[in-house]
């Protein structure tokens, strides 16, 4: 997906604007975050299953060549094949390459952001190969020929009006012709139209929350089971993952299972959790001819050993992004890049450049619900600092901005300049505030602030000066 | 701490800059809550500002000269006490980290972080305060400012000083974990998700119908003061301090004397 990162501010201010947006978002933001407080207040052992999480992922991270290596072995000894793509580029040809060994015209595609990483979409379809998503978030926003806005709900942007329109607006030629309103209809009335889909498509492409080095399966877990589907009716399913996502064993699943569901949508668990192990063998009713796993690493290795490995314990559950203020006035498409929201924040300039990417890790309040929330505990707003300072040496950010800080640093490194300096200019202000009523309407060099809000008039004399002169 | 004991907490208040320039009032109603709880204060001239606007840029230099000035100004002190959960959380988590790896400066930093407290919290959890002697009549709600709550984990010691003000009713904020908006540079840097966020804010405030708005930290106060106000709002802001040391003689923020 082409970056739209840097206009970020622009589009924070469209986004604002929208009312159909607003209302998604609300939904959103009472739906998920109360879900996620109810499923972690029932579950006593929750922080500790927090930890416990933790703890593996830092364990696996540490040992990632020896599970990945292990994880190959038993994919080959089920019958499947790995296929390790170091960049985007690679890891899309990849896909390409098997789409044509199966003679694919059409492939069907279950929910997957690493597929969006690598731009697969567009990529397939500009070479003769029709994608068709069947998770339905991500149906909606094929048909509305957007990104998704959510890494766990691509759609949530939309309102159920806006699907309603949308599928009025494509569904016709399917014969459908009336404008749904419910949403139990509007899902029957895609899962129709998918139907024949699943049947006509030659190679079915899903992601992976999972990869289990024991057995050398992969998981998804969703809540449509669109993704089974989509990986048992073609000749060849094809999983896109990458390297951060293998886990030791199945037990070590289940853990990180027990807090995923909980973290996302407040769930216990999600309504599927499908394992897939190889192609089908002689005497199965039914399974994939083919199985491939395109392992994409996209310079996650080279996160290994700094101070923002962190991010790769990441599970994308989301729940970052639903309890960020940020996230929740602005929308996903705000960020402009695959991964919006904290996670976002932290992951992007990785991929983008932090020259592209560098409004993403500034945009935070640095609130610090993102760290707390987020069940692999890891530190959102650290990360960003980091971006930030690395922004802050390549002289990235606006001249204005640095020049105002630097500014103030100067003075605030020489306390009895600092003092002297703020004496006189809270002196002037705290007059020019009295007379108006104790605030300001507009302020020359703070139009930001007083575009939207008074700013409050400081009291007059400083606290050190009255201090000094000996006022107790 | 035991207030009748000999050796009385000799407390380094950290004033931080946006009370020393915005509101001192706030500074003296902290002085008097130290002193009423026994502490003799005592306030460094050498100290400006924690160096967040600094730390929060990028400006990690800056940052760690700020840093060092403070850690130099306070080192005297049995306590460092600052009335903002925001600054206190620099100093505590933020310092040290800093620092690491540095050897003259590092187990500076950490000794420094050990004995730095947020007000109210270091009126409840250390000096052993209880109640307060203040009274306000009419309702109040109370803003969680973001550092202080999940920093340094400040929640129910407000609440539990204000129920001991005479008069004072509490309406509690469904939303009063939610960030305001402020967030330092923030709100100049990214003025319209800002004020998309303190309008969210401002509503869900006005919709507590209480008299008076408190919170512990001034850059929140500022941010929500400014915003009802712009909406012609009559709810009062106050920094917390100012109530529970009885001192809420003085305008309210953004308001004066004839309003
Ligand atoms: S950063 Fe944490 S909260 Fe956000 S998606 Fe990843 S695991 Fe979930």
């Amino acid at each position: 997906m082409q970056s739209e990162a840097l206009n970020f501010k622009n589009a924070a201010r469209g986004a604002i604007a929208d009312p159909n947006l607003r209302q998604a978002l609300s939904n959103l933001e009472t739906g998920f975050v109360a879900a996620r407080s109810r499923a972690a207040a029932g579950l006593d052992e929750f922080e500790a299953m927090r930890d416990v999480a933790v703890d593996l992922k830092n364990h696996i991270l540490a040992n990632l060549d020896f599970y990945l290596a292990r994880f190959e072995e038993r994919v080959v000894a089920q019958g499947g094949t790995v296929h390790f793509c170091a960049t985007a580029e690679e890891a899309r040809q990849t896909i390409l390459d098997l789409c044509r060994d199966y003679g694919a015209k059409t492939v069907t595609k279950g929910k997957s952001m690493v597929a969006e990483e690598i731009a697969l979409n567009p990529f397939l379809e500009a070479n003769g190969v029709e994608p068709i998503e069947t998770d339905l978030g991500e149906y909606i926003i094929q048909l509305a020929e957007e990104p998704p806005s959510h890494i766990i709900g691509p759609a949530v942007h939309k309102t159920k009006d806006q699907v309603s329109d949308l599928f009025h607006e494509h569904h016709g030629k399917y014969g459908k012709t009336e404008r749904l309103t419910e949403p139990e209809d509007l899902v029957n009335e895609a899962r129709e139209v998918l139907r024949q889909k699943y049947f006509d498509a030659d190679v079915g492409i899903t992601g992976a929350n999972f990869l289990i080095a024991e057995t050398g399966s992969t998981i998804i877990v969703t809540n449509e089971g669109n993704g089974d589907l989509t990986q048992m009716l073609t000749p060849a399913h094809v999983v896109i993952s990458s390297i951060d996502k293998v886990v030791p064993t199945l037990e070590d699943v289940s853990t990180i299972l027990r807090v995923l569901a909980r973290s996302a949508t407040g769930q216990e668990m999600s309504a599927y959790t499908t394992l897939s192990t190889g192609p089908k063998r002689d005497g199965d009713l039914d399974g994939p001819g083919g199985f491939h796993v395109v392992l994409l690493d996209n310079g996650r290795s080279d996160l290994l050993g700094t101070e923002k490995q962190d991010m790769l314990r990441c599970i994308r559950c989301g729940a970052c992004m639903n309890h960020c203020p940020v996230y929740l006035a602005v929308g996903g498409h705000t960020y402009g890049w695959v991964y919006p929201g904290p996670i976002g924040a932290a992951l992007d300039p990785h991929f983008l450049g932090i020259e592209e990417a560098h409004h993403l890790p500034n945009a935070s309040t640095f609130c610090g619900r993102c760290q707390e929330v987020c069940p692999m505990r890891i530190p959102l707003p650290s990360i960003m600092r980091h971006w930030r300072e690395e922004a802050f040496e390549k002289k990235v950010s606006a001249k204005s901005e640095r020049f105002g800080v630097k500014t103030w640093a100067f003075f605030a490194r020489r306390p009895k300049l600092y003092r002297l300096a703020t004496r006189i200019a809270m002196r002037l202000m705290g007059r020019a505030g009295s007379v108006r009523g104790g605030r300001f309407e507009s302020l020359p060099f703070a139009s930001g602030w007083t575009r939207g809000r008074d700013m409050p008039a400081p009291e007059g004399r400083t606290f050190m000066d009255r201090w000094m002169a000996g006022e107790r | 701490m035991n207030t009748k004991s000999a050796h009385r907490a000799n407390v380094g208040l950290f004033v931080t800059c946006l009370v020393d320039l915005y509101r001192p009032t706030v500074g003296f109603a902290a002085v008097k809550l130290l002193l009423d709880a026994g502490c003799t204060v005592e306030v460094p001239e050498s100290q400006t500002c924690c160096g967040q606007p600094a730390y929060n840029s990028g400006d990690r230099a800056d940052t760690k000269a700020i840093a060092r000035n403070t850690i130099a100004a306070f080192e005297d002190y049995d306590y460092v006490v600052a009335p903002s959960g925001s600054c206190a959380g620099m100093l505590k988590h933020h310092y040290p980290r800093l620092f690491e790896g540095d050897v003259d400066w590092e187990l500076r930093a950490k000794s420094l972080a050990a004995k730095t407290h947020e007000l109210v919290s270091f009126l409840t959890d250390i000096a052993g305060v209880t109640e307060v002697k203040a009274a306000l009549q009419g309702s109040v709600t109370y803003h969680d400012s973001c550092s202080g709550l999940r920093e340094l984990k400040i929640k129910e010691q407000p609440r539990r000083l204000l129920g001991t003000v005479n008069g004072l009713s509490l309406k509690e904020l469904p939303t009063a974990e939610t960030c305001c908006g402020f967030g330092g540079t923030f709100c100049i840097k990214y003025a319209d998700v800002s004020v998309e966020m303190v309008s969210r804010k401002a509503e869900d405030i006005r919709a507590t119908e209480a008299d008076l708005l408190l919170a512990g930290d001034m850059g929140c106060l500022l941010n929500m003061a400014g915003r009802l106000k712009r909406e012609g709002s009559e709810i009062q802001v106050r920094h917390v301090a100012e109530v529970l040391a009885g001192m809420t003689d003085r305008p309210a923020i953004g308001e004066t004397e004839q309003v």
